[in-house]
């Protein structure tokens, strides 16, 4: 081509337009993250155990059976069938315990959770939206909760009051509602500062239609993060106080309290720990998984 | 040859989960002593990672690939990660666009400066903080001694600015790059940046490369310019030449762009450049289709956009 | 620079002063005390009698007020179950708690800190990947129950540790493992986000452009920009494992702080456990504030204001 001259320019027509929705886009990455769903499936697993638990396994676990204590398991020469894992101190079916085990951690970590999501989403926004002097005391308040050393206020309380399951629940929620404080009030007074959010205002729109509508719909996936890993917590902390015999009473059938009577049998027969704490374990370790998974999907970090 | 810095059919390519993505494709040019090359174009037409490829500084995930690049000689491409990261800050610096972020906030500007020195020499640390004296103040910062005790924090972004320039300069380099250096900055400061690059340049015969999408700014400091539109060249030559005369519709659009004060008429459109060009880069060099699962809302599918690089060789120009 | 240390002085003083009072408010109407000792049996007379010279029956903020009035002299009183001084009885047992702590402490920070920066170099490696995994796995492990697990492993199955007892430094293996373990994920976590954060900071680029080794980009650069919240965290985790000391002193018989606070919750020996409250949220704000002042002390914005 000589120089100096110029070519035609063509106008391209737009060929098709190649469009993905954000949902396709969010379904894939959680079908591709390979923690959420195996943390999910074993959440999902225990779940149903916990549910159909008097399905899978027809002994009681309250029901005493004095004369068939501490059975030996299946895989002793005089253990059978019946008892698969043998019976406790008190004659009741071990797996039994272990199975129903499932029910006190999931509502115990569920139930704590929820009352900590309550008091600390409840704190954060309100601080993060009013800010002044209120976002001050919320502040204060949060400070104060962090310093205290809630393990020993938490066992002398449950001493106190010699332990209920409702009370493990309150004083294991009453004590964990700092994470969700944290983190609603940063997202919040972000939010906060939008021009939108100050246009709203001087439209005349009420605070409390402001913080239900755009605030709370925004704040969402980190707290369902924060909440997920606060199970997890709230399930360590119950079988902990439960360990030191502070937790819920005998005969509950709690993991933490189950390590607990065993410890004295340890030595001859291990698995009486074993089983309860792997257990432990492994459903604090799913919701963990489950946890990370779902906070790698909302923000996704040096992802490429 | 007067060549200080030459490449070659220069290639990114980025790998991505939806694709290989090619930013930058058969780069060529070559820089002389004491020769300024500008580099225009719009945001993401791949002109800062033109010169990150040079620098031996691409992100992980991306691989640079050329026909040749050499630095006063040397071989770019055969070299390896330590005895590129020597050549950095001591034969080639470079120069970025957020003075507000580019310094370390919790060392002293003087700690900053002299630690290059330190890298590639073995200099003294008074050597080093009478070099360092010296260069803040040929960048024009007051009371340069005192400054070395400061702050990034308690400097404003020119200063820092200018912190940054006198930084590059520590180790007398034959390069600099600078990557919209003035961007960021207001318009006066800007001009008192520009002329002191061109006064640095004129006194060290450093061979400059100044990035921006501002061709006011570029005509006035560079003797040559690329013009560089979705990661390809599509003009190149003198700085007169291609704005005077541009060849490729793309420089003209951008020339359109342009209000001039007089002549633009009061009411007429000013130009734009039309999307219907400007696909963005995700086939494979082929030309290939797109693959399906593309994360932006809506791209144009399948067209390339048509190139054609006019060269001007010297006394060729017909009418000028 | 003053004004901030006075501040934040300020403000320790006044957190310590409400967790104290409140914990003792929870602390009083959580149960009858009275009751508690005095056990089912007692009759209402009885009870009236002990809550009178147990002082129970005043209101509880003088209370308070007396208790306090009695620690800032020194006196921390008397153990309801040994009678003895309270302040014998906890200093007696602070060092095997302190090098508990102290050992735990240290090791989450060797640790955590090191991994953290290894898989920030390169993320999303299988290094990277290996070491989140290894961190989910400790803060999903009870922590009595890894206890457990070690005793019956090391201490029954290969025989190489003693299971209980504090004479050696050899007792403390055991315990130190099983209470940093929880704690190291943590750190590791913010160490790795901070590093991250702090290579794609723009002046990590200008360090690189400059030539700077490897080494002096990732320790001198990003590493000092990285540390500061680990610091803050760093505060919290001792804190913490200040009182994860309980569960870990009752699992190996280690006759420590934790163990006291333990076995005097478990007998109501209220003067004790309010003093190991109080001290340790006398350790908590401390913590609290040395790391405020080293992260004032390293971060040349606030130093310099």
């Amino acid at each position: 081509m000589p120089d100096g001259m110029m070519p035609e320019a063509e106008i391209l027509e737009p060929a098709e337009e190649v469009g993905v929705s954000q949902r396709t886009i969010l379904l894939r990455r959680i079908v591709g993250h390979k923690g959420l769903l195996v943390g999910t499936s074993i959440v999902l697993f225990f779940i149903l155990v916990a549910l159909f638990a008097p399905i899978i396994t027809r002994h009681d676990p309250y029901g005493q059976d004095l004369y068939h204590r501490l059975q030996n398991p299946v895989w002793y020469a005089d253990g059978d069938w019946e008892n698969p894992l043998g019976t406790d101190r008190m004659g009741r079916d071990y797996l039994t315990r272990l199975i129903y085990g499932s029910r006190v951690s999931l509502i115990i970590g569920f139930s704590a959770v929820a009352i900590s999501m309550v008091i600390g989403c409840t704190l954060g926004i309100v601080g993060g939206y009013f800010r002044g002097r209120i976002d001050m005391m919320i502040n204060y308040l949060t400070t104060v909760q962090l310093s205290m050393p809630v393990i020993i206020v938490a066992l002398a309380i449950m001493s106190l009051t010699k332990g209920s399951f409702l009370l493990v629940i309150f004083i294991i929620g009453f004590f964990g509602w700092t994470g969700f404080a944290i983190v609603t009030r940063s997202t919040t007074q972000q939010i906060r500062s939008l021009d939108y959010i100050v246009a709203a205002q001087a439209a005349g729109c009420s605070n409390f239609k402001i913080i239900f509508s755009e605030i709370l719909p925004n704040v969402l996936p980190q707290v369902i993060v924060v909440a997920t890993l606060g199970i997890a917590g709230a399930i360590l902390a119950e079988t902990g106080l439960s360990f030191l015999g502070l937790g819920v009473n005998p005969p509950t059938p709690s993991w933490g309290l189950m390590v607990n009577e065993g410890k004295v049998f340890m030595f001859t027969k291990p698995w009486v720990i074993l089983f309860p704490g792997i257990l432990i374990f492994l459903l604090v370790y799913a919701m963990n998984m489950l946890g990370d998974g779902l906070r790698d999907i909302i923000s996704p970090e040096g992802r490429n | 040859m007067n060549e200080l810095l030459k490449a070659i059919d220069l290639d990114v390519e980025i790998r991505m989960t939806e694709g290989l993505l090619h930013p930058v494709r058969n780069v060529s040019f070559s820089l002389g002593r004491g020769e300024t090359l500008g580099i225009v174009g719009e945001s993401g037409c791949g002109k800062s990672l033109t010169s990150l490829a040079v620098m031996g500084l691409l992100p992980r995930s991306a691989a640079r690939r050329a026909r040749h690049l050499s630095l006063a000689g040397q071989d770019l491409l055969k070299i390896n990660k330590r005895d590129m990261a020597h050549l950095r800050g001591n034969k080639i610096a470079m120069i970025f666009q957020e003075p507000m972020t580019s310094l370390n906030p919790c060392y002293s500007v003087g700690n900053q400066l002299v630690e290059s020195l330190h890298r590639h020499g073995k200099v003294g640390v008074q050597e080093a903080s009478k070099r360092a004296i010296y260069l803040l103040e040929r960048t024009g910062i007051t009371a340069p001694a005192s400054r070395l005790k400061q702050y990034p924090h308690q400097l404003s972004g020119g200063l820092r600015q200018r912190v940054m320039i006198a930084m590059a300069l520590m180790c007398r380099p034959e390069v600099i790059i600078a990557d919209e250096p003035t961007t960021a900055l207001d318009v006066t400061i800007q001009a008192q940046i520009l002329g002191l690059l061109a006064e640095i340049q004129k006194e060290t015969g450093i061979g400059m490369i100044f990035i921006s999408h501002n061709l006011g700014i570029v005509s006035r400091i560079a003797e040559k310019v690329m013009v560089m539109y979705a990661g390809e060249v599509v003009e190149t030559g003198s700085t007169v030449d291609v704005f005077t005369q541009p060849l490729h519709p793309y420089t003209q659009g951008l020339l359109d762009c342009i209000p001039v004060p007089g002549r633009t008429k009061r009411g007429t459109m000013l130009g734009y450049i039309s999307r219907a060009r400007c696909p963005a880069r995700w086939a494979s060099s082929e030309g290939a289709p797109l693959p399906a699962a593309a994360p932006m809302r809506s791209r144009i599918a399948g067209a390339r956009p048509w190139t054609y690089t006019p060269s001007r060789r010297a006394g060729s120009i017909g009418a000028s | 620079m003053l004004i901030y240390i006075a501040k934040r002085f300020f403000l320790a003083l006044l957190v310590t002063l409400t967790v104290s009072i409140a914990s003792f408010f929870l602390l009083h109407y959580a149960g009858d005390l009275a009751l508690v000792l005095a056990g089912e049996g007692a009759t209402e007379e009885e009870l009236d009698t002990l809550r009178h010279n147990l002082g129970l029956d005043r209101p509880v903020i003088e209370q308070y007020i007396v208790w306090f009035g009695n620690v800032v002299q020194g006196d921390f009183g008397e153990s309801i179950y040994s009678g003895q001084n309270v302040s014998t009885m906890i200093g007696r047992r602070m060092p095997t708690t302190l090098k508990l702590a102290g050992g735990a402490f240290i090791i989450a920070l060797l640790c955590g800190i090191p991994l953290g920066i290894l898989s920030a170099t390169k993320p999303n490696s299988w290094l990277d990947r290996s070491c989140l995994s290894v961190a989910v796995f400790g803060q999903s492990m009870p922590g009595f129950f890894l206890g457990l697990l070690l005793i019956l492993l090391f201490g029954v199955k290969l025989k190489i540790m003693p299971i209980s007892g504090a004479d050696s430094w050899l007792h403390f293996v055991m315990p130190v493992i099983a209470l940093s373990v929880g704690h190291i994920p943590a750190i590791m976590r913010l160490t790795r986000h901070g590093m991250i954060e702090s290579l794609e900071s723009d002046y990590i680029r200008t360090a690189l452009a400059k030539g700077l080794t490897s080494s002096s980009v990732l320790f001198k650069h990003a590493l000092r920009n990285a540390v500061l919240p680990v610091i803050a965290l760093s505060a919290v985790t001792l804190g913490h494992i200040l009182s994860g000391s309980v569960i870990t002193e009752s699992v190996f018989a280690l006759d420590g702080v934790g163990l006291l606070a333990y076995e005097s919750i478990r007998r109501n020996d209220f003067p004790v456990v309010q003093t190991v409250v109080f001290m340790f949220c006398i350790y908590f704000t401390v913590l609290t504030f040395a790391s405020d002042m080293l992260n004032a002390f390293l971060d040349p914005r606030i130093r310099g204001n």
